[in-house]
């Protein structure tokens, strides 16, 4: 349950989500020799979002493998590849084109294991960008993880901070099963310090970013960084609220939600996927199945409308969750 | 047979206010209980079919003995234990009410020339008279809401306090604290009942109040049919402390530990480092003391925390209550959540803003639902001891007296000295006295050492 | 239909003179060039947001393949399309006015730079799903098909495209039902930033494509008129029931891929390399050489065009935006919408 991680003696660095990232598969690159890089663009381009920068030059094309449009067979192949003794990190530009690949994902990487009743394991992490916020319009907008975390066989991590960041990759690629690991465009450049030698981050529980005790604003991703201002607008309006990031989408830590739920009575749920059929909504239901006679008031979610992501800028900011939504949604639960 | 008091083992069923084959629902009565004290309403924690009746009226049991069995709603009964249809009663059914039962119809405001017995013999009982005037209820709630359809402004609507809407956690709130839902009026969204509410408006037990919800329900009704007998908030506020108060006394097994403590040190270090402080930011003997109390009880988690479920549960930190007495006569103890974290200067300024706060009516909710130990301080009110009731469902409270100067002896050498009066309530229950009485060592030690706080 | 009869309205269609040809030719490519750099501008003032690819370089695909299409044939596009948006007759106002996410743009404001559609023209979209589009060319040709109607379908990809399974599913579908699709790959040498060396085993795009029983040519694709020439032989072998065609336009851009390119994957000196056959270059100079323009013309043109992209930028600027209320619009059809 502890949130922060105290600045260690050797010191701190200034950094930034992105580097955080490249930090982490330059570190497993460097760790373990199994470990590759494959996804468009990620070499001489330097990575769509420039994570993979530099890493071509440092670890040369065999293990910085650029591949041609074709997500669907380089994804296909990171699988062959995790079940045939390697640790490939895929990286697909974004969850748009993830659904080129779906099939690989979803009918080969979640199944293996359970169709060949667990002899076949696979040890794989694909990392990919998600959401909207940037103007980049319907068909590269979408939140599409809580689809990803619906499915029995998967590990879903999205990581808001930058310890985790910096710490979820390894553990992801010591994971048995397949790991996706899904990063919200706008944090790329969020900047802040970290400790030198940050560390690995489990990925199995949630954590609390805020603690209060009037209402628990439920988030992760892309969406942290907005409830934790709109738990600060709530502070000054004397409505303490607690922030829980959910850090794994699957299997979700129920232990956490439920327990901060235990101690504020009242549930606001940010979730940028569509608010139809969404995590909010498992999340919704889980709490009213473990936490009924805890509740004080009924839940709210904060979701995107239900639209296809528009270009301009007022609409897609209206379609999106915004803190101010978020706030309004918590002064309702709290009356 | 329900538990109606800490001190209650057994009850005698004197009354059976409804039938088998009867469908209740959740907060009907359904038995009157005699107990040492008195004779008391139960009701059904359940929507369903009574089934079966396991004991005979005038039966004297152990507290945890089933009286009968419920059926949900629904379900098919065993044929033989579904009565045969009542058949009502058409000849004079109206003979054969009990005198103390057409007093509670008249409270109720219903004929009891026109209700239909089901009891022996056709005669009138007093879950006869309730439903009728159920009915009563129901019927006109639908003629407002036909006004209301025919004048359709917002005003037209009445805001009914509907017992429907209570939350899920104020409903096991009201369980915990023995509060009854129908006297609450919902301040949430659409008239809803919340923990606050719960919380600021608990009440004496049932019988007492037995026709509040009726009173209620027929102003909201038909407003202009009742003189209006809305509780003044100072009656409220009143009669919250008064069920709690008495809930805490029932229930509670107090014991008590006293003892007087040399505020010397705290003094002379209170003096000095407030010389170095800004006026606004000066210490007072309360903060000081609130500071090693909930230093004390973090050593002592056992008095930390809550009597629940007939077991005691720890707090999750120290979050002491400081009883403030408001304008209107009424006590409210909002928590300083995490007190034992607190810097002095931090706890001074605590302090004083909620003091400020709850004189001003404006305590946030969480500052009122979670306090797991209470301080009261009445040095002010120039008393030398406080020997306080607990708040339940905590399970211990510190009494603080006024700081008064004492001849007392130091190493055999007698002098004035500050003291205070240090007086532990302790939950008999949770706790004995050796508890208490380490607590106030502990207590005392720090106090000696207020540079350390 | 006004939009039709502008499109009847080419040069190419009544093909006066030569000159005056290759004057709208070369007015097309001007057009497209000056409008991309007023985007890249109003970029960089933070008019336009998102990603915007400008196919600086690539103009005389755009203008060469649209010289050929009749208003019954259909256009799907890519996310690199103002230019093939522009030169199949969509005003440039409200191509300015989409960029700038505004209400009088082609899609409301809601499509941006990656999503121009005109239905009225059988433009149907920009598609930012690299391939994304070829799925739906060829089922617009399948209706065409069979509903009897004589259009073809002009379906516009990457190189990037062809390394999809969409592409290799597409060209063999097309093939076998004998689809009425112009399949042309604007082969620019790099998928975003990766060259086709390093994505394609066999790099001869053409002969791939053949493999599936296309038609297939590589055409020079700075050359517009070389363009326009293979366009109207593939474009008649596909009217007159000869099956799909497939034409590789060799070409190449001058620019980034998007404006956050830093272009660490090619040299300056291949670009400088390639920038010696600008179309637009290209086609002026030959002019010149037959005494069919001269520069004060040729400025004059220019001065033209850029008072009408001034205009344009103008207007959209001025233009409303969608009321927020309106948001959740165009998510399912209102009333019959007019399908039928």
């Amino acid at each position: 349950m502890t949130t922060t991680t105290t600045p260690a003696a050797v010191g701190t660095i200034q950094t930034t989500y992105r580097e955080a990232l490249r930090e982490a598969i330059r570190e497993a690159l460097r760790e373990d020799e199994r470990v590759f890089l494959m996804g468009e663009d990620v070499g001489r381009y330097g990575g769509c979002f420039a994570v993979s920068l530099g890493l071509l030059a440092e670890f040369g094309p065999e293990r910085i493998r650029d591949t041609p449009l074709s997500e669907s067979a380089f994804v296909g192949a990171g699988i062959g590849a995790a079940i045939a003794g390697m640790r490939p990190i895929v990286e697909i530009m974004t969850v748009n084109f993830s659904l080129l690949a779906l099939d690989q994902i979803l009918n080969n990487a979640a199944t293996l294991l359970h169709m060949s009743g667990g002899q076949v394991h696979v040890p794989l992490v694909i990392r990919m960008t998600t959401g909207a916020g940037r103007q980049l319009a319907a068909q590269h907008s979408h939140s599409l993880e809580g689809w990803y975390a619906h499915i029995p066989g998967l590990k879903i991590v999205a990581p808001g901070t930058l310890e985790d960041a910096r710490g979820m990759l390894w553990t992801a690629l010591e994971d048995p099963d397949p790991v996706l690991v899904f990063e919200h465009s706008s944090l790329y450049n969020m900047s802040g310090t970290l400790p030198a030698d940050a560390g690995h981050r489990d990925i199995q529980r949630a954590a609390v970013r805020r603690s209060g005790s009037d209402v628990t604003l439920v988030s992760y991703g892309g969406s942290l960084p907005k409830t934790l201002q709109a738990a600060e607008s709530l502070a000054a309006d004397g409505i303490d609220a607690e922030v829980v990031d959910l850090r794994v989408l699957r299997p979700l830590d129920d232990e956490t939600i439920m327990g901060s739920v235990r101690r504020t009575h009242r549930l606001v749920i940010v979730d940028e996927g569509w608010r139809t059929g969404s995590l909010s909504a498992e999340i919704s239901a889980r709490v009213t199945e473990q936490c009924f006679f805890e509740l004080d008031s009924p839940i709210e979610r904060v979701c995107s409308e239900e639209v296809p992501i528009p270009y301009s800028k007022h609409l897609e900011q209206a379609a999106l969750p915004q803190p101010e939504k978020i706030v309004a949604a918590a002064r309702r639960v709290v009356g | 047979m329900p538990s109606l008091g800490a001190d209650m083992d057994f009850g005698t069923l004197s009354e059976w206010l409804v039938h088998e084959g009867d469908t209740v629902h959740r907060g009907d009565p359904m038995a009157v209980i005699d107990t040492e004290k008195s004779a008391i309403e139960v009701e059904s924690f359940d929507d369903g079919v009574v089934e079966t009746f396991l004991v005979e009226p005038g039966t004297r049991v152990p507290v945890g003995t089933p009286l009968a069995t419920l059926a949900p709603l629904g379900a098919t009964a065993p044929a033989q234990r579904v009565p045969a249809p009542r058949v009502p009663e058409p000849a004079s059914p109206k003979a054969g009410a009990a005198p103390p039962l057409r007093h509670h119809a008249a409270e109720l405001g219903v004929d009891i020339t026109e209700v239909t017995g089901t009891g022996p013999h056709g005669g009138v009982t007093r879950a006869d008279v309730d439903r009728a005037a159920a009915a009563m209820r129901e019927e006109a709630t639908r003629a407002s809401a036909a006004v209301a359809l025919e004048t359709p402004t917002p005003e037209a609507v009445p805001a009914a306090p509907s017992t429907a809407r209570v939350s899920p956690y104020a409903r096991r709130l009201a369980k915990e604290l023995g509060v009854d839902l129908a006297v609450i009026t919902g301040t949430g969204p659409g008239g809803s009942v919340r923990a606050d509410d719960v919380a600021a408006a608990s009440q004496p037990p049932a019988t007492e109040t037995a026709e509040t919800p009726v009173l209620e329900a027929e102003q909201a009704a038909a407003p202009a049919a009742a003189p209006p007998a809305t509780a003044t908030p100072e009656r409220t506020a009143r009669a919250t402390i008064a069920a709690l108060m008495s809930r805490a006394k029932r229930e509670i097994p107090h014991y008590y530990v006293a003892t007087t403590v040399d505020l010397a040190a705290t003094t002379e270090w209170l003096r000095r480092t407030n010389k170095e402080r800004p006026v606004s930011e000066r210490l007072v003997p309360a903060a000081v003391i609130l500071k090693a109390t909930a230093l004390t009880a973090r050593e002592h988690p056992e008095l930390n925390g809550f009597w629940v479920d007939d077991r005691f549960v720890p707090g999750d930190d120290v979050h002491l209550g400081v009883a403030v007495s408001v304008r209107g006569g009424a006590l409210v103890a909002p928590a300083i959540h995490h007190t034992a974290d607190l810097d002095l200067t931090e706890l001074m300024a605590t302090l004083r803003d909620l003091v400020k706060r709850a004189r001003a009516g404006r305590l946030r909710r969480a500052e009122m639902a979670d306090p797991t130990l209470t301080v009261t301080d009445l040095g002010d009110q120039g008393v030398e001891e406080v020997i306080g009731v607990i708040y339940p469902p905590q399970v211990a409270l510190l009494g603080v007296g006024r700081v008064v100067e004492r001849p007392w002896a130091v190493e055999r050498m007698v002098g004035v000295r500050p003291t205070v009066r240090l007086t532990l309530s302790g939950d008999h229950r949770a706790t004995d006295g050796a508890t208490g009485a380490r607590f106030l060592n502990t207590l005392e030690r720090l106090l000696q050492h207020p540079e350390e706080l | 239909m006004s939009k039709r009869q502008a499109i009847a309205a080419r040069p190419s269609a009544a093909a006066p003179t030569r000159a005056a040809h290759r004057l709208g030719l070369l007015r097309e490519m001007t057009t497209i060039r000056l409008f991309e750099e007023r985007c890249i501008e109003l970029y960089s003032a933070e008019k336009i947001r998102g990603f915007l690819h400008v196919a600086i370089g690539e103009e005389a695909v755009a203008a060469g393949v649209m010289q050929n299409l009749l208003p019954e044939d259909a256009v799907v596009s890519t996310y690199r399309e103002h230019g093939h948006a522009i030169a199949r007759g969509m005003p440039k106002d409200v191509v300015m006015a989409e960029m700038l996410g505004r209400l009088t743009g082609c899609s409301r404001g809601r499509g941006g730079s990656m999503h121009l559609f005109d239905a009225g023209l059988r433009f149907y979209g920009g598609n930012a799903i690299v391939g994304g589009g070829l799925p739906l060319a060829i089922g617009v040709a399948l209706a065409d098909k069979m509903t009897g109607r004589r259009g073809v379908t002009a379906c516009f990809f990457g190189d990037g495209a062809f390394a999809e399974g969409e592409f290799h599913e597409c060209a063999n579908l097309a093939a076998l039902w004998r689809l009425p699709v112009l399949f042309v790959c604007e082969n620019n040498l790099y998928a975003m930033g990766t060259a086709l060396a390093r994505t394609h085993a066999q790099t001869d795009l053409a002969l791939r494509a053949a493999s599936y029983g296309l038609a297939s040519w590589p055409v020079d694709g700075m050359d517009v008129l070389a363009v326009e020439e293979a366009t109207g032989r593939a474009l008649d072998r596909v009217r007159n029931g000869g099956g799909p065609c497939f034409l590789e336009m060799r070409t190449y851009r001058f620019r980034a891929h998007s404006m956050f390119d830093p272009e660490l994957y090619r040299d300056k000196a291949e670009v400088a390399e390639w920038r010696k056959r600008d179309p637009i270059e290209l086609l002026a100079t030959r002019m010149k050489q037959d005494d069919e323009l001269t520069d004060s013309d040729r400025e004059a043109m220019r001065a033209q065009v850029e008072a009408e992209i001034d205009q344009a930028a103008q207007a959209a600027e001025g233009a409303p935006l969608e009321p927020v209320e309106e948001l959740t619009r165009f998510v399912y059809t209102e009333g019959t919408g007019g399908v039928r």
